[in-house]
């Protein structure tokens, strides 16, 4: 055979090879990583974690029920706040603004606010909320996660809008409904999915923030519902966790860490299984 | 007489009512597009506001500090009377360990990207693509908590002691691969980044790759060339923007990135040639010492904050370039 043909395929195997270990090497991390969290987190999980309060320094018992809370209440309140928000801006991005000056330059700032360091975002809202109010608040958090919440939902409305068709809202337009009906009642009804699997994915994106919740939320050792008082939450009771001597509390920190990622995976399987049964209709 | 009265009825209440109808239309209308509006514009406030609010936490800080700031290698917070504060060491690690992470992270992400656009067997497309997608979306905390239970221990045992002593007589490498192994090392972080940065860059290549017409590829085929080299002339030339901005996306997260390396970096401000010692980045600092700050010490953690927002604005903007010029290419 022509020696060059033989070279090539070399080339070609080297290199599927390599593309393959790069696949193991990766895969295997990550694989390690959701093992050492189902193994450690399992091992610590009992009804204790989800009725008592997270345990003074050197107690032997003691749960994440206060934390567990703190982040429900956060999460929602945050994605409550951030939803309505950036619902209505990505409204104006696909119908209203769609070739505007404008909406370039908020799409352009809604893009780098998606991958901004979500420690800056907690630097602001400690700066522009909790020095004005005078102390850490569960509402300060739960704002925080609010801005981090409405770029990700600008960009899903945005994209979902834009994926129904024109002539629905001619067809529309033309029996006479004014427009700001024709949004709600088709161009949204039309995205309903995908609207829903955007703040489900906002929601997932959260659930896990950490660094905004370090000087916001802060932490609170006792059960607390009040917005205006420090809030524990799981992120920052994990962190605190981590770094301590005790054996108990680093326990409780893996099995923290195993619930939000459940939390986490599940929000992220259902949004995707509401996105393929869009595509299959 | 009744039957005559309801169209008189209708007859005069119609106009009045239509003209209602559509007035509240009108206003409903206006009130919708404009609240749509508002919110755009609230967008363009939020970045508008963190500047503007880092800025105003930050200025006793640039008062007292100036551009020394950026150039001063010392940290000392509880120095009297007056604190000596630089940007140097955190500003070092943090460009260190992005670039290492990086280093690591983009080879293995574009590898599996390939393997799953072009080599992969179709039954395993899916659920390894579905696989890193979900991993992508773990909180950077449990990355941060494995690195420092489990990656550290194991690296700082096992790997960095053979790696020094491999290097220990070639100049040059033996101050980037200097001893003693540390727990706590700008190397053990870089290497939890690029774990955490790696479904990332594979997510964003993938879709990039998939962005190739088949019918470039098969074109490509057709002429004879192997997989790699379809690759390597047809798919990566056509994407190289969408690649090189789906990097510097990466590179966005792992600058600013904080949960994963604050536990394993050691928050030490020193600035030493070797990777295996502790270190820290602009984002651990500044979670590791905000609680306890105060005065121009908190002044000068926003000011880290600031820096690293212009950085990472930049880094983004030039991502964000990249990827619309793929849009604008594809849309030909």
């Amino acid at each position: 055979m022509n020696p060059l043909y033989v070279a090539r395929a070399r080339t070609d195997k080297i290199i599927r090879f390599l593309c393959l270990s790069a696949a193991a090497f990766g895969l295997i991390w990550l694989g390690l990583i959701l093992f050492t969290l189902i193994s450690k987190g399992f091992a610590g999980l009992s009804l204790a974690v989800f009725t008592e309060m997270t345990p003074p320094p050197g107690s032997k018992s003691g749960g994440l029920a206060n934390a567990i809370m703190g982040s429900i209440m956060m999460t929602l309140i945050g994605v409550g706040v951030g939803t309505p928000i950036g619902m209505l801006a990505g409204t104006y991005l696909a119908e209203y603004g769609r070739h505007e000056k404008l909406s370039f330059y908020v799409r352009f700032i809604n893009d780098i606010l998606l991958s901004a360091p979500s420690i800056v975002i907690g630097l602001f809202i400690y700066g522009a909320v909790v020095v004005p109010m005078g102390g850490f608040s569960g509402f300060a958090g739960s704002l925080a996660l609010a801005v981090i919440v409405i770029p990700v939902v600008v960009r899903t409305t945005e994209d979902m809008l834009l994926l129904v068709p024109n002539q629905l809202r001619e067809a529309a337009s033309a029996l006479g409904l004014p427009r700001s009906l024709v949004i709600r009642r088709i161009a949204y009804t039309a995205a309903r999915t995908g609207l829903i699997t955007g703040i489900l994915l906002a929601t997932a994106r959260v659930a896990g923030e950490t660094a905004p919740l370090l000087f916001t939320a802060l932490s609170n050792q006792f059960w607390n519902v009040n917005l205006m008082k420090t809030m524990a939450n799981l992120p920052v009771t994990i962190n605190n966790f981590v770094q301590s001597p005790y054996d108990y509390w680093r326990q409780l920190a893996w099995t923290g860490a195993l619930l939000i990622t459940l939390a986490v995976l599940a929000l992220n399987i259902i949004a995707r299984l509401l996105g393929t049964e869009r595509k299959s209709k | 007489m009744t039957d005559m009265s309801v169209p008189a009825m209708t007859d005069r209440t119609k106009p009045l009512d239509r003209a209602r109808a559509l007035a509240a239309f009108k206003l409903g209308d206006s009130t919708f597009y404009w609240l749509t509006r508002a919110s755009a514009l609230i967008v363009l406030c939020l970045l508008g506001g963190i500047i503007i609010s880092l800025i105003v936490g930050a200025w006793p800080a640039i008062k007292t500090f100036g551009l020394e700031f950026l150039v001063t290698r010392r940290w000392a917070p509880q120095l009297s009377p007056s604190p000596v504060l630089g940007a140097l060491g955190p500003l070092y690690g943090t460009v260190v360990t992005s670039l290492i992470a990086m280093l690591i992270a983009v080879p293995v992400g574009i590898g599996i990207a390939i393997f799953l656009t072009e080599f992969c067997p179709p039954m395993l497309r899916r659920p390894v693509g579905v696989a890193i997608e979900l991993l992508a979306g773990i909180p950077s905390i449990i990355y941060g908590m494995w690195g420092f239970f489990v990656l550290a221990p194991f690296m700082t045992e096992h790997f960095m002691p053979a790696v020094i002593a491999t290097f220990a007589h070639v100049p040059v490498l033996n101050v980037i691969f200097a001893g003693p192994p540390s727990y706590l090392s700008l190397f053990n972080a870089s290497l939890v980044l690029a774990i955490m940065i790696l479904p990332f860059i594979t997510a964003i290549s993938r879709d990039v790759f998939q962005t190739v017409p088949p019918m470039l590829k098969e074109s490509a085929y057709g002429l004879g060339c192997t997989t790699w080299e379809v690759v390597k002339n047809v798919v990566i030339p056509f994407t190289r923007a969408g690649v090189i901005g789906g990097i510097m996306l990466a590179l966005g997260r792992a600058l600013g990135e904080t949960m994963a390396v604050t536990f394993i970096i050691g928050n030490s401000f020193q600035i030493s040639g070797s990777i295996f010692s502790p270190g820290t980045t602009i984002s651990a600092a500044i979670a590791s010492e905000f609680a306890e700050a105060s005065g121009v010490h908190m002044s000068a953690l926003i000011l880290l904050g600031l820096l690293l927002f212009v950085l990472t604005f930049f880094v983004l903007a030039a991502a964000r370039l990249m990827l619309a010029r793929l849009q604008q290419q594809q849309g030909k």
